[in-house]
């Protein structure tokens, strides 16, 4: 059933990339606990332009779950206190009269802070440059059913490839690590007969383009885990890993 | 008027696209490597027509408004692709597939486009599945297909409900390894303000840098706009916030001709619309109508709960309307239907305005199924429903998460309640059968353009057309006309045609900005949603739409006196973005409601109140037209009117029934 809240917010405002940003506190009433959170700031910044002030600006496209845009830092935890959903499936049921709100943007040193809360993920894109493809080009295909595939490894093949790439994995970690993200592709081809052909270059690439982007070092303590929202597991790292270790022994 | 020549190759339909390909002029390896492309638009239509261009050879620029190409809007469809594949051996062809869409368009649709669409569809499937796009499989290992809506056969292939973003993956995967390789360069967050042309000829486009705000000329010997669909006019739709017409819209005031802009698609299974906050509509996919059942209560307002009505006392009016294709008529037969029987007050839920789409007996049927399976002989109705709600998980478990997320409610216990929505524009820029719109080098595919499904699209067809028309259409077709461009060098930025292009996009941008009236942009951008729904939704009027042009011309003026836009234009500023793109829409909802009034007839999602058969059914008049409408624009809101007379050669044209 529809209530209505009233909210503190306290969020992140910092003008670009260039300059330091702080935190500033905002009151809103009469929040319907059917608005998503994205609505919920939606009502916030429509009042902030009344009023003549710079509203706040934030990553969102999809509002579904599925682009991986969205990207807020809520009450210390990447997307917020539900398991398993992205800042845009928030839904403000699951907060209550008067509470104080605090969100952030993404921080890792990777994720360089562009306007507010919104951050630049475009090493994530460069991390798939490396190697994030199965090397064919459009017309070499054969017949899809020439190539059966146990349903199981489909299965969790696809279960890799539902990442939707949006960050929170490297958000909650205190290494800033990007090892769910990369290991989830890496994962998902080398699964799958198609992808298996360049699986230990392809780890090695990705890696090295992770290295190269300023991220950490996983140090297993599962935090990417508990806050992906599409439930990527742990189980793809130890695969990664794997696959990493072939390719550096058998190129030595 | 002028005459509109859609370029069909000669020869039997069967025939027209291989010997197309095989008589296309060709551009040599070397040539290719001096010829630019600039491509605007990830999506699945942009992000495989970039790979496929890279891999041939092309310099390929890249656009796209997000932050990364794998979110373009394609990432959100659920349900599947269509391909004629016939794995199922149960009587599909690629001519059952072109003849299924010809008649879904309500025959609107170009005969020759569609047929290369059929011809193609198997290509895809093929060419997605060796970029490792984890398709659904059966035990044995092999492809599974279910059915959508419009066909007798099961074609579709999918990936759970997220068939959209396995396919934008893969093609994403493509389109990155072409970016490493550095035959493409991308450009996220940028927005493409204008196409600038040349001696009638495009040559590139103006782009802003959404985070620094400066504007960048980018030059190409032919530009392809794969800009997605404008649903979003309607302030909500099941679009991405982001979707929007602009490049479509910049184009035509660049002459390219906007066609069919009134066939909107009304999707049947959304969820309804909770609350002024609203600010987008969610689908739930068409899939769910494979297994799901749709009521409503036989006593006019019944006030009971769903699980106390009992079965005798509930109209499956679907089944009761359309016998032989039930549950799975086309979109804008269901939405009607959902609309006649919620306006006749049988609606469900607080609003009344939604029907239930039930997966009661889904989850039994499953369940015994399951049982049998495992040979139990005497399961009880608790294991039945625990194995057919699982089996119901495993198909549909993202789309049941995301009703539940949003409407608190277990979809699993009790069922979804659902209304139709906006969520797909079958309209778009008028293209030939190469894909050239009608600026000679600019192209336009996927959602973009109108070309492949008539007046209403099937289901798990626009993913199917964004992916031929980049994967194995448009290779072949750009070489046709860059084939005479081999002798032109990359031109300067600095000419005359960029400059002023560039300037115009500058005084735009300023002029809105230096409005500072006291509205935000989003007021607007409703109240245009609200006139476009109420008389250019689901049911248009000769009165409704003239009424609507005058109040969209009055919220033009005030929206270009009154809107209020905070922030800096050489910063990140999404606000003024939105500005920009209600601005066009405000434009477009005008055209859209002028093409509605033009057309005196009920054509698949075009429906007429005055042009309707006894039973409620959309009345076609082929007589006077049977032809694609494509808007020439003039300026200052004069719009003129050119045809292309559509001549079915090869399919009888007949009264839609799915009786
Ligand atoms: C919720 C939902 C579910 C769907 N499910 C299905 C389904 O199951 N099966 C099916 O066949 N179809 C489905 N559809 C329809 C289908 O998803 C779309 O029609 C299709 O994906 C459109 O692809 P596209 O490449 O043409 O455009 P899009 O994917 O919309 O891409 C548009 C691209 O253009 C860019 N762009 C736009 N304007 C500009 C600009 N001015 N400057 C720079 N870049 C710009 C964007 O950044 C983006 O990259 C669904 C649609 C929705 C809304
Ligand atoms: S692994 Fe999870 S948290 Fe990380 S990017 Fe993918 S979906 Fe987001
Ligand atoms: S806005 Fe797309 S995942 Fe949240």
């Amino acid at each position: 059933m529809e209530g209505h809240l009233n909210l503190t917010l306290k969020i992140w405002r910092q003008k670009n990339a260039n300059v330091a940003g702080k935190f500033e506190t905002y009151q809103v009433s009469g929040i319907s606990t059917d608005m998503s959170f994205l609505e919920m700031i939606d009502v916030l910044n429509n009042r902030l332009i009344e009023v003549g002030d710079d509203p706040v600006a934030f990553d969102h496209d999809c509002r579904e779950g599925i682009c991986g845009m969205c990207s807020m830092y809520i009450n210390g935890r990447p997307h917020g206190p539900n398991r398993g959903v992205t800042t845009c499936q928030l839904h403000m049921r699951s907060f209550q009269d008067g509470e104080t709100i605090t969100v952030e943007p993404w921080r890792a040193s990777a994720f360089p802070v562009i306007k507010d809360l919104v951050v630049n993920r475009s090493a994530f894109d460069r991390i798939i440059a490396a190697g994030g493809f199965v090397s064919v080009n459009t017309g070499n295909a054969q017949d899809a059913n020439n190539l059966p595939i146990p349903k199981d490894d489909a299965d969790e093949a696809f279960a890799a490839a539902a990442c939707i790439g949006c960050g929170a994995c490297v958000a909650a970690c205190k290494n800033a690590s990007a090892m769910l993200f990369t290991s989830a592709k890496i994962s998902q081809l080398a699964l799958l007969p198609q992808g298996k052909v360049e699986a230990a270059k392809r780890a090695e690439a990705m890696v090295a383009q992770m290295d190269e982007e300023g991220f950490g070092a996983c140090s297993n303590t599962g935090a990417c885990e508990a806050e992906c929202p599409k439930g990527i597991s742990l189980e793809n790292i130890a695969r990664m890993n794997r696959e990493y270790f072939s390719a550096t022994f058998s190129s030595k | 008027m002028t005459k509109l020549d859609a370029k069909i190759p000669e020869g039997s339909l069967a025939e027209k696209w291989t010997k197309y390909q095989s008589s296309v002029p060709l551009v040599n390896p070397a040539n290719k490597r001096s010829l630019e492309i600039v491509i605007v638009g990830s999506g699945l239509a942009g992000a495989s027509a970039a790979a496929s261009l890279a891999e041939l050879g092309y310099k390929v620029k890249v656009f796209c408004f997000q932050d990364s190409p794998r979110r373009a809007h394609s990432i959100a469809a659920q349900g599947g692709i269509n391909a004629a594949k016939n794995y199922q051996n149960d009587g599909d062809s690629v001519y059952r597939l072109f003849y299924d869409t010809i008649k879904g368009g309500d025959y609107r649709a170009r005969e020759a486009n569609v047929h290369r669409l059929a011809e193609v569809s198997g290509n895809i499937i093929d060419q997605c599945v060796a970029q490792g796009v984890p398709f659904a499989r059966e035990y044995g290992g092999l492809l599974s297909n279910r059915s959508f809506g419009g066909t007798q056969v099961q074609r579709t292939f999918y990936a759970a409900g997220q068939t959209g973003q396995q396919l934008l993956l893969g093609a994403y995967s493509a389109l990155q390894r072409q970016v490493g390789m550095g035959n493409v360069k991308m450009y996220t967050r940028h927005e493409m303000l204008d196409v600038v042309t040349i001696d009638g000829k495009a040559r590139g486009i103006i782009a802003r840098d959404s985070v620094t705000g400066a504007l960048e000329r980018h030059f190409g010997h032919a530009v392809l706009l794969c800009t997605g669909g404008y649903g979003n006019v309607f302030y909500l739709s099941t679009n991405a916030m982001g979707s929007n017409v602009t490049a479509a819209w910049k184009a035509n005031k660049k002459g390219a001709f906007f066609a069919n802009p009134c066939y909107t698609q009304i999707h049947p299974t959304c969820i309804p619309v909770s609350g002024d906050h609203q600010s987008k509509l969610t689908l739930m996919s068409e899939s769910l109508r494979n297994d799901g059942r749709i009521w409503v209560p036989k006593k006019e307002n019944d006030n009971r709960k769903a699980n106390e009505i009992p079965e005798d006392e509930r109209d499956y009016y679907l089944e009761r309307r359309y016998p032989a294709f039930g549950n799975l008529v086309p979109r804008d037969i269901a939405s009607r239907a959902a609309k006649e029987r919620c306006d006749a007050g049988y609606g469900v839920g607080a609003s009344k305005m939604a029907v239930y789409l039930d997966y009661a007996a889904a989850i039994i049927r499953y369940g015994k199924g399951e049982a049998n399976k495992h040979n139990m002989h005497n399961p009880s109705d608790e294991e039945i429903q625990a194995m057919g709600k699982a089996v119901v998980k495993e198909k549909y478990g993202n789309l049941f998460d995301m009703y539940k997320q949003i409407t608190g409610e277990d979809p699993y216990e009790v069922p979804m309640r659902i209304y139709p929505a906006v969520h797909y524009t079958m309209g778009g820029l008028w293209v030939d059968y190469n894909l050239m719109t009608t600026i000679p080098g600019l192209y336009a595919l996927g959602e973009a353009n109108f070309s492949d499904h008539g007046a209403n699209r099937l289901g798990a067809s626009a993913l199917m057309q964004g992916l031929a028309d980049g994967y194995f259409v448009i290779p072949y077709t750009i070489g046709n006309y860059l084939a005479s461009e081999i002798r032109t060098p990359a031109m300067s930025t600095d000419s005359e045609p960029f400059v002023t292009a560039e300037k115009e996009v500058r005084d735009r941008l300023e002029t809105l900005m230096n409005i500072k009236g006291s509205k935000p942009v989003d007021y607007f951008h409703k109240r245009l949603g609200k006139i476009m729904w109420d008389e250019c939704g689901m049911a248009r009027s000769a009165e409704g739409l003239k009424a609507s042009i005058k109040e969209i011309q009055a919220l033009q003026k005030e929206f270009w006196s009154d809107v209020k836009i905070p922030g800096e234009i050489d910063n990140l500023n999404p606000e003024l973005e939105k500005a920009g793109r209600v601005a066009d829409f405000l434009e477009l909802g005008e055209l859209m409601c002028i093409d509605a009034l033009d057309r005196n007839e009920s054509c698949g999602g075009h429906f007429r109140t005055e042009y309707q058969t006894e039973d409620g059914e959309a009345l076609r008049d082929d007589e006077n037209y049977a032809y694609v409408a494509a808007w020439e624009n003039k300026g200052n809101g004069k719009f003129e009117l050119h045809k292309e007379e559509l001549k079915y050669e090869n399919i009888k044209i007949a009264q839609r029934s799915y009786k």
